[in-house]
Order: C-alpha cells, then sequence, then structure tokens
C-alpha cells in the first residue's frame, strides 16, 4: 500500500499530523465531532460551517475547534 | 405579578434570575442547580473541544439550547480582540447573538476594562450583536455604554466571586434612574439577601454564579436565590415606606384601657 503523505497542522494548540488532501471536513469526521455544537477557526478565520468540505487543509495551517462549556 | 416580564432585546423571560454554569462538581450538579433556580438564561464560556477524551461530557447534554437560552460570555478575555474573536465563534456555534461582554483589565480583582469594554460593544452593537455588558458601578460608564449600543447594563456589585454583595448601592440606584435598559447585576454577590436588595434597589434581574455554586448546598442555595429575587421584586414593586428617625406606634391610641 502506498503511504499517503502526511503534513504538520497546529489543532487547538497542538501539533498532530494529518494526510496531506484533508479537508477540514475529513479531519471533523475523524474527530468524531457534532458539528451543531462546535464552531472552527483556521488561521483565526471563521470557518462556514456548510463549506468544510471545500477547504483544503496546508501545512502549518492553526485550526481551532470550540464549545461551549460551563462559565460564569 | 403575572405580566411582570423580563425582556432583554426584545426577548420575554419569567425568570429575572440569570445563573452562570462555571464552578459546579460536575454537569449534573450545574443542570440541576440551574433546574432548581428556575433561571431561564444561563451564561456559558468558550473554549477549545478537547479532542484527546472525546467522551467528556457535552454541556449541551445537559441543559438543553432549546429550553434555556444560552448567553455566551467572554469571561478571561482581558482585550476587545480576544473577546471579539470570542464572540464571533459563540454566534457561528449556532446563531448566538444575544451576548455577554466582559473584558477584564486587572488580573487579581478582575476588574472590567471599560475602555476595551465600550470599543468592544460599539463594534459588536454594529455587528448586531445584542450586547449586555459587564461594567463597574459607573454612572457615567454606564451612559456611555448605552450611547454606544448596549442591551443591558451589568454592572458589579463587588469582584468577580467575592461574595461581598453590593458595594455601593447608591451609585447602583443612580445608573437606575438614568436608564430604561435592563439593569442586571452581575459579580460579587454571597447570599441570597444579596439578590433580594439588589432587586429592591429596582434592578431588573441579577447574574449569579459563584454563590450557588460553592455554597456547601448549591441545591437549596439555588432556590433561596430565586426566591430572592422574586421577593426583592415585589418589595420594589409595592414601593417601601419612607424611613424617619422616630418611633411611630402601629397600634391606635383610640381606645387604650
Amino acid at each position: 500500500m502506498k503511504k499517503i503523505k502526511k503534513i504538520k497542522i497546529r489543532l487547538n494548540g497542538k501539533e498532530k499530523k494529518i494526510a496531506y488532501n484533508y479537508k477540514i471536513k475529513n479531519l471533523i469526521n475523524d474527530l468524531k465531532i457534532p458539528l451543531k455544537k462546535v464552531a472552527i477557526e483556521l488561521n483565526q478565520e471563521i470557518l462556514d460551517k456548510k463549506k468544510l468540505n471545500r477547504i483544503k487543509i496546508k501545512k502549518n495551517d492553526k485550526i481551532e475547534i470550540v464549545h461551549f462549556i460551563g462559565g460564569g | 405579578m403575572e405580566k411582570d416580564k423580563f425582556i432583554i432585546a426584545k426577548k420575554k423571560f419569567n425568570s429575572r434570575l440569570i445563573v452562570g454554569t462555571g464552578k459546579y462538581k460536575n454537569m449534573s450538579e450545574c443542570a440541576k442547580a440551574v433546574k432548581l433556580s428556575g433561571a431561564e438564561i444561563v451564561t456559558v464560556a468558550v473554549r477549545r473541544v478537547n479532542i484527546t477524551d472525546k467522551k467528556k461530557p457535552l454541556l449541551m447534554d445537559f441543559i438543553d439550547p432549546k429550553k434555556i437560552t444560552y448567553l455566551p460570555n467572554t469571561a478571561g478575555c482581558f482585550n476587545s480582540k480576544e473577546a471579539l474573536r470570542t464572540l464571533r465563534l459563540a454566534r457561528e456555534i449556532g446563531g448566538w447573538k444575544l451576548v455577554k461582554l466582559e473584558v477584564l483589565g486587572d488580573k487579581k480583582n478582575l476588574f472590567p476594562e471599560m475602555i476595551e469594554t465600550l470599543k468592544s460593544t460599539e463594534v459588536l452593537a454594529k455587528e448586531g450583536f445584542k450586547v449586555m455588558v459587564y461594567c463597574n458601578d459607573d454612572p457615567l460608564m454606564a451612559k456611555r455604554l448605552e450611547n454606544s449600543g448596549a442591551k443591558a447594563i451589568m454592572p458589579l456589585a463587588a469582584p468577580i466571586g467575592s461574595g461581598l454583595g453590593i458595594l455601593n448601592k447608591v451609585n447602583i440606584k443612580i445608573i437606575r434612574n438614568q436608564t430604561k435598559l435592563p439593569l442586571i447585576i452581575d459579580a460579587g454577590l454571597g447570599q441570597a439577601s444579596d439578590a433580594a436588595i439588589a432587586m429592591e434597589l429596582g434592578c431588573d434581574g441579577v447574574l449569579v454564579n459563584t454563590a450557588i455554586a460553592k455554597a456547601k448546598k448549591p441545591f437549596e442555595m439555588a432556590l433561596a436565590f430565586k426566591n430572592a429575587v422574586l421577593a426583592g421584586r415585589q418589595s420594589y414593586q409595592s414601593g417601601r415606606i419612607a424611613k424617619v428617625l422616630m418611633g411611630r406606634a402601629s397600634s391606635p391610641k383610640k381606645g387604650i384601657i
């Protein structure tokens, strides 16, 4: 089997390796994150959740996935 | 009393108590306390999803945002840029436009940084947010926030989590008299009577987190705050007697034996 090339990104402040041809949607699917309960930021720009399968992840991209937690 | 609705940015609520969802032992304790408090609005924080532990419970599984209004808060933000980023993300999660702005300037006392708060209020209002603003108990600043498009003024009673109760009743009263916007005491309450005092000063609501979450019996304290807010509101609407520096007998003199 041919080895898929991987790229480094930063996801929620931590380094992660993903396949070079990944779209944001692939990443979210892998993480099994309920899309309705989160917001996603790519290099400090908020992404439209309807367009995640169009956005390709590039090397060194910074991705933040946030949700609501308890707070005052 | 039935028609006495709590209205924020044209949205009507029955309960005038807003509760925070932080500092509880776990989510089920938080959800039960919220239920007992009768609150229809809860503040929530925006934070990173835990990528490594996917089994970690989600707040939305315990408190249904369809039944209870989530009020995203910018707690932990120390400048306008961070606060704007947080609230824009919050809006993206599910269309939340009603938000609480809290820009802190002082890590020790957690006092609000009012210049940054004012700047953020202007930007958010222009972007269509309905901004409820945590602020100092300063009537002049409260006025400026109002002029910048705030939908509710939320002065502190005392430093966040301090439990000191309302330190400057005069200023709160002055702010009350100058604004028609919802006035909500936010931060620093310690016990139920503090909430009653806030309501008696004419505030439209109170926001409580630590005083309930960290009470020895959070569920009982949630109930106590619920009752105190109701009592305080009724007392305010009933019109208190004037204060006089002398005794006035309650029983008639006529017919004394």
